[in-house]
C-alpha cells in the first residue's frame, strides 16, 4: 500500500494540542495521546494535576526508584515535583467540578457537532466504567478532546450526532485530530485549521457532522 | 478509650455481618487497606456490598473477595483490571452500580458530612442521571447525588497516632480519608503507630474523630503499572 502519509501523527497531534494551553493553567490529561502533550508545553507554566490526588505530577522515576505510594490515574509509578500537592479524592473532584481546572485534554470515541462526547462504553462490549471522565468534562473550564478523525473502519469519528452512550453532553470545545483542528460553534463545527498536507476539502470529506 | 488492636482480625471482631455494607479506601491498588481485606475473606462474610473505586485484581485488594464469592455488589467508577470481576459480572453473579469518580469520592464526604444529597452537574445527559432528580440552578441543570452512609469503613494510612489522628503519603491519601467519613464504625491499617504528640498537630490529614480501631502491620504495596525512564534520559 503505497498511501500517501496525510496529516499529523501522535507527536504532531500532542504538539498541537499543547499549543492550546496557556502559561500558568492547571491542567488535567488523559491516557494515551494526551499524555504526550506533557512533552510539547516547552516553556510554559503548566501544573498538571492527577485526579487521584495530586497537582504538579512529574515525569516517570527512574529505574529502581518507582514508588508504590505515587501513581498517575492511569495508575502508573510517577514522580513529585518541587511545587507538588497531594490532596484526596473528594477535594480533587471539587477543584474539577468547582471550574478550577482550566482545560482537560482527552481522547474520544466519538464527538459530535453538538460537543457531545462518548468515551466511556461500547454497548455488548466490556465495560470498564468513567473513572473521573464525566465528572471532568462536566467541571473543568475547556474541553479538547484530542483523537484519530476516523476509525479502522474509515468512518467518521466526528458525527451529526453520537451513536455511543455520552460521557457528556455538549461539552466539548475543540476537536484535534490528525487530520486538523475544529472548535464546537452555533449550528456545527467550525474549521480552525488543517494538518500538514490535509487540504480543507479533504477534511469535509473525512468529518460527518456539519460544517459551518 | 483504647483504639490500638493487636491484629486485622481482632479489630473487625463484632463488626462484620452478612449482607453489609463497606466502603475501602484506595485507587487502583495504591493506599488500599490489604490486611483488613485479607481478614475480612478469612472471616467468610458474605453479599458484601463495597463501595470502592476499583475492585483491585484477581488475586489482591477486592479481588480476593470476588475470588471467594464474598462481594455482591460493586459501587465504583473503574473495574477494568480485574478478570474475575468481570465474569462474575457477565454471568449476573455480581451487581455493579458505576458512580463517577467525583460523583462517589462526594457520596462518602457528604455521607460522613451529614449530607443526604447534592446537586451535581457530573453526567447529566448521561445514563447516569436516569432515574435522577433534576434542577436547575442559574440556568444550568444538575442531578441529585445521596451521600453514602456505610455500615463500616476499611482504610489504609501511613501513620497513626495512639488517638488515631492519621496521616497519609503522596497519591495513597486517595479515597481513603472520604471513605473514613461515611463509615458508622472506621478501622484503619497504618504502617506505624507513633506515640500521640509526636505528629505534627497541623500536618494532621484526618483527624481521629473519624477513626475507631486501628492495626499497624507490614503491608506488601504491590505496583499495577510500573514505569519507569532511563537514567541516561536524563
Amino acid at each position: 500500500m503505497a498511501e500517501q502519509i496525510k496529516g499529523w501523527d501522535r507527536n504532531q497531534m500532542a504538539a498541537r494540542a499543547a499549543e492550546e494551553l496557556q502559561d500558568g493553567w492547571y491542567v488535567n490529561l488523559g491516557i494515551g495521546i494526551p499524555t504526550l502533550v506533557a512533552n510539547y508545553v516547552g516553556d510554559k507554566d503548566i501544573t498538571l494535576q492527577s485526579e487521584n490526588g495530586m497537582l504538579g505530577m512529574g515525569p516517570f522515576p527512574f529505574e529502581g526508584d518507582e514508588d508504590p505510594d505515587l501513581i498517575n490515574a492511569g495508575k502508573q509509578t510517577i514522580t513529585e515535583l518541587g511545587r507538588t500537592a497531594y490532596f484526596d479524592s473528594a477535594t480533587s473532584f471539587g477543584m474539577i467540578r468547582g471550574g478550577k481546572i482550566a482545560a482537560a485534554i482527552l481522547g474520544a470515541m466519538e464527538v459530535a457537532e453538538n460537543g457531545d462526547l462518548a468515551n466511556w462504553m461500547i454497548p455488548g462490549k466490556l465495560v470498564k466504567g468513567m473513572g473521573g471522565a464525566m465528572d471532568l468534562v462536566a467541571g473543568v473550564g475547556r474541553v479538547i478532546v484530542v483523537m484519530d478523525h476516523t476509525n479502522k473502519h474509515g468512518e467518521s469519528k466526528v458525527l451529526k450526532s453520537c451513536t455511543l452512550p455520552l460521557t457528556g453532553k455538549g461539552v466539548v470545545d475543540r476537536i484535534i485530530t490528525n487530520l486538523g483542528v475544529l472548535d464546537v460553534v452555533e449550528g456545527g463545527l467550525r474549521i480552525v485549521a488543517c494538518a500538514d498536507n490535509v487540504t480543507e476539502a479533504e477534511l469535509r470529506a473525512a468529518t460527518e457532522a456539519t460544517i459551518v | 478509650m483504647k483504639k490500638i488492636y493487636g491484629s486485622a482480625q481482632e479489630a473487625l471482631d463484632g463488626l462484620l455481618f452478612d449482607g453489609m455494607f463497606i466502603a475501602a479506601g484506595g485507587f487502583g491498588l495504591c493506599g488500599i487497606p490489604e490486611l483488613l481485606l485479607a481478614a475480612i475473606k478469612d472471616a467468610g462474610t458474605k453479599d458484601l456490598t463495597f463501595a470502592s473505586n476499583n475492585a483491585g485484581v484477581d488475586d489482591f485488594g477486592i479481588g480476593i473477595l470476588l475470588q471467594t464469592r464474598q462481594v455482591k455488589k460493586m459501587i465504583s467508577s473503574y473495574v477494568g483490571e480485574n478478570a474475575e470481576f468481570m465474569r462474575q459480572y457477565l454471568s449476573g453473579e455480581l451487581e455493579l452500580e458505576f458512580n463517577p469518580q467525583g460523583t462517589l469520592a462526594e457520596r462518602m464526604r457528604a455521607g460522613g458530612c451529614g449530607i443526604p444529597g447534592f446537586y451535581t452537574k457530573t453526567g447529566v445527559g448521561t445514563v447516569i442521571a436516569d432515574g435522577k432528580e433534576h434542577k436547575d440552578f442559574n440556568g444550568q441543570t444538575y442531578i441529585l447525588e445521596h451521600g453514602i452512609v456505610t455500615d463500616l469503613s476499611i482504610v489504609k494510612a501511613w501513620k497513626a497516632d495512639e488517638t488515631g489522628n492519621l496521616v497519609f503519603r503522596k497519591t495513597a491519601r486517595n479515597f481513603n480519608p472520604p471513605a473514613a467519613m461515611c463509615g458508622k464504625i472506621c478501622v484503619v491499617e497504618v504502617e506505624e503507630i507513633v506515640p500521640t504528640g509526636s505528629l505534627d498537630p497541623d500536618h494532621i490529614h484526618l483527624p481521629g474523630i473519624y477513626v475507631h480501631r486501628i492495626i499497624a502491620g507490614t503491608h506488601e504495596k504491590r505496583i499495577e503499572q510500573r514505569t519507569t525512564r532511563k537514567r541516561e534520559d536524563a
